[in-house]
């Protein structure tokens, strides 16, 4: 198989975190630390209305109520909140309009990500140019974004979070914290007060989005966390298909990723939603250094027959909390959950999804598959709850974790609450390692060791990587196998 | 063809071949018999390089080649091919991909080109109707759910697809009945040709009448205690194993 062959090859040329340089460019900081006057500095900086700058202050003070959740399989020493950076923007003008007004030395970092920024090459036909729409956040701001013209062509907006605040206000007032309120938990909350920017997407009834929507997060920036906002709206019967992924330089002190992203759907819309996620995992031997990556996602299904679907590709990260969670509001509304996490290193990762049956004949699904190598730990979490009103709910879910050595550990932590007798749920789960036997096997029929973790692996993870779309399937299949990389033997 | 030399081998401390000696010219089927516990698995294993199998004397080559310096899957480039007696199951690797990915890994290995997908295609329907296999199974997980029978008959179908020099076949009789030992035999008598090589291990004769051996050793407490023509396994067959298991104790 020409993909395993590529991997090998990929692997081989590697160093361990290929994402990891950093760029000097210019940059421009808001003071070190937390206050209502940073949440101000921010406000003011993105040249918001009033009301946006007091939804921030109003989630500020909330946040300084909340304490940070103790819940998770994870282990970390208390972050210090004013030792931190809550803004970081490459010193430019505020919001460029085309590729030529971008810094080179920032559309320099995307080519070597290998992330398409040129929509002139996919316009001019170029062969083997991606066609796929992409918004660019460097740090603390979207640098760019593309194929706008295009897609406001059959009414769909595409642009960073900053702009729609200031072009959209009456979408964004309408929608922003419908689904995770503010005070929802203590990362939201915090994000709410110091969100910088992110993607909005909006697609009007009717209409199936012409190409894939992507957004890219670079953290670049020392001491610095990111805090973006992502808010997808499907109006009725409308579609989008929309892919994430993420990478950030080696660094040594942890940075805090802590995200929010909110999808709306509406009568008879569907969502699908793709992450892949590489964050700096920290090193490799020691432990130090990695992003923590403390995220909320959550879809609301509040239109009938609506349907959403998540994928993660969950490979980077020190820490991973993180549980894109689906409320199935609509009659007959469907969600589903497919997630691989890879953990390596000293890396934790406590990750799953929540669905929430709240209609009549609502459906759920959850694919999770986890693989744990060196002395990581991963936790799978999820709920699966029907309401009363949730008369023939069904889910399904399968749980597998693969262990590859013998100091790393796997836990599956489901919670499952029925409150009315007109529902199915049903739940499965394994836990295997990766034998001996398995790659002997592999081995001898002409495979190196290698070779033969990364087809078992593959083999492991195929019903996930399935659901992505086709070229970012690629990509994560690589991405796993470089994960693993000399966890065996 | 394939020398071993005055073979040792331990697991785990455990002395288990005590100085084996053997020769398999090119062209030839050797059989080896012997009682359970007398080393057969174990000489399989040491040939093709599993972990945890120690060799602390003597030698093993192909053509003049030390296989015992080279990595599992550098002998299997090589051509030495063991056609295990419990198939493993590959999850969500479908066989097809399974035995491309084996093909091209070795076809790298020896400086060949990978074959293409047509090619490969052909060549698997045609191999995979000889040995009865429903074609649609090698989509399936490798192995996953098969038979006993169907797991013996997807190792001779990876064996007719990757071409081996040198086939070593452990107790590859075991869990068949009598129709999927005739096809699994036919399969390999099929791959009998002057360049190639085959060692056959079983407990049993029965086999044995169907891939007819050039001669048979009899292998007891770490050694070869006897050798002979085809009738050696019939005279086994009649009297036991009993008195190389006392000579050699």
């Amino acid at each position: 198989m020409a993909a395993v062959k590529q991997t090998i090859e990929t692997v081989a040329a590697l160093e361990k975190y290929e994402h990891g340089f950093t760029t000097d460019i210019e940059q421009e900081f808001a003071p070190k630390g937390l206050s209502e006057d940073i949440v101000r500095f921010i406000s003011a900086k993105k040249d918001e209305p009033q009301w946006m700058l007091d939804w921030r202050l109003d989630a500020y003070r909330r946040w300084l109520e909340l304490e940070e959740p103790t819940w998770a399989k994870v282990d970390f020493p208390k972050i210090d909140y004013q030792d931190s950076y809550y803004y970081a923007a490459p010193s430019t003008k505020a919001g460029p309009k085309s590729l030529d007004e971008v810094d080179p030395e920032i559309l320099a970092v995307y080519e070597k990500l290998g992330i398409p920024l040129k929509e002139q090459a996919v316009l001019a036909g170029v062969e083997g140019a991606p066609r796929y729409a992409v918004d660019a956040v460097f740090d603390s701001v979207s640098v760019v974004t593309t194929f706008k013209k295009e897609l406001a062509a059959v009414g769909v907006i595409f642009c960073s979070m900053s702009e729609a605040i200031r072009e959209h206000p009456e979408l964004v007032r309408q929608y922003l914290g419908s689904v995770v309120p503010t005070s929802d938990n203590y990362y939201a909350c915090l994000n709410s007060a110091v969100f910088s920017d992110g993607s909005f997407v909006y697609i009007p009834p009717g209409v199936r989005c012409p190409m894939e929507l992507s957004t890219y997060f670079r953290i670049n920036a020392k001491d610095s966390g990111q805090f973006e906002r992502t808010l997808i709206i499907a109006d009725k019967g409308a579609y989008c298909s929309y892919l994430e992924g993420c990478t950030a330089p080696m660094r040594d002190e942890n940075q805090l990723h802590a995200a929010v992203v909110e999808l709306v759907l509406l009568d008879d819309a569907e969502i699908k939603y793709s992450t892949v996620q590489n964050w700096y995992p920290g090193d490799p031997e020691t432990g130090k250094g990695g992003i923590y990556n403390f995220v909320t996602k959550r879809a609301d299904c509040r239109g009938d027959r609506s349907k959403v679907s998540w994928t993660q590709v969950e490979t980077g990260s020190a820490i991973t909390w993180k549980y894109p969670s689906c409320v199935l509001r609509g009659e007959g509304s469907s969600g589903e959950f497919y997630s691989i996490a890879v953990t390596n290193g000293h890396q934790q990762a406590d990750t799953g999804t929540k669905m929430i049956h709240l209609g009549a004949n609502t459906r759920s699904r959850i694919v999770a598959k986890g693989i744990s190598a060196g002395k990581s730990t991963s936790t799978y979490r999820g709920l699966v709850s029907a309401h009363p009103k949730a008369k023939g709910a069904r889910n399904f879910t399968q749980c597998d974790s693969l262990l590859i050595g013998k100091t790393c550990a796997a836990h599956t932590v489901p919670y499952i609450e029925a409150r009315n007798g007109h529902s199915v749920f049903e739940h499965e789960a394994t836990t295997t390692r990766l034998s001996d036997d398995q790659l002997f096997y592999c081995q001898q029929r002409g495979l190196s060791q290698e070779e033969a973790v990364a087809l078992l692996v593959n083999g492991f993870v195929k019903d996930v990587l399935q659901q992505l779309p086709m070229e970012f399937a690629v990509e994560a299949q690589k991405l796993v196998a470089i994960s693993l990389e000399g966890s065996v033997g | 063809m394939l020398k071993i030399e005055n073979l040792h081998a331990t697991v785990g401390d455990k002395p288990i071949l005590k100085g084996l000696t053997l020769d398999v010219p090119a062209g030839e089927v050797h059989a080896i018999m012997g009682p359970n516990g007398a080393g057969k698995s174990t000489l399989s294993y040491v040939l093709t390089g599993r972990g945890g199998y120690e060799v602390t004397e003597g030698s093993a080559t192909l053509n003049g080649e030390d296989l015992l310096a080279l990595e599992p899957n550098e002998r299997a480039a090589k051509g030495v091919f063991l056609s295990f007696q419990y198939p493993l199951e590959i999850p969500g690797v479908p066989a097809l991909t399974f035995i491309r990915t084996a093909l091209n890994a070795q076809r790298r290995a020896r400086g060949e080109d990978e074959i293409a997908a047509p090619a490969f295609l052909k060549l698997a329907k045609e191999k995979a109707a000889a040995l009865k296999i429903d074609f649609d199974m090698l989509k399936r997980g490798l192995n996953v759910g098969f038979s006993g029978g169907e797991k013996k008959r997807m190792e001779i179908l990876q064996m007719a697809m990757l071409s081996p020099k040198f086939l070593i076949l452990d107790e590859t009789d075991s869990g068949l009945d009598i129709d999927a030992l005739k096809i699994v035999s036919e399969g390999v008598n099929a791959l009998r040709a002057p360049d190639r090589g085959m060692l056959v291990i079983t407990h049993y004769q029965r086999l044995l009448d169907y891939i007819k051996p050039d001669r048979v050793h009899v292998l007891a407490a770490g050694r070869i205690v006897a050798s002979g023509g085809p009738e050696l396994a019939l005279q086994l067959e009649a009297e036991g194993y009993d008195k190389y298991t006392s000579a050699a104790a």
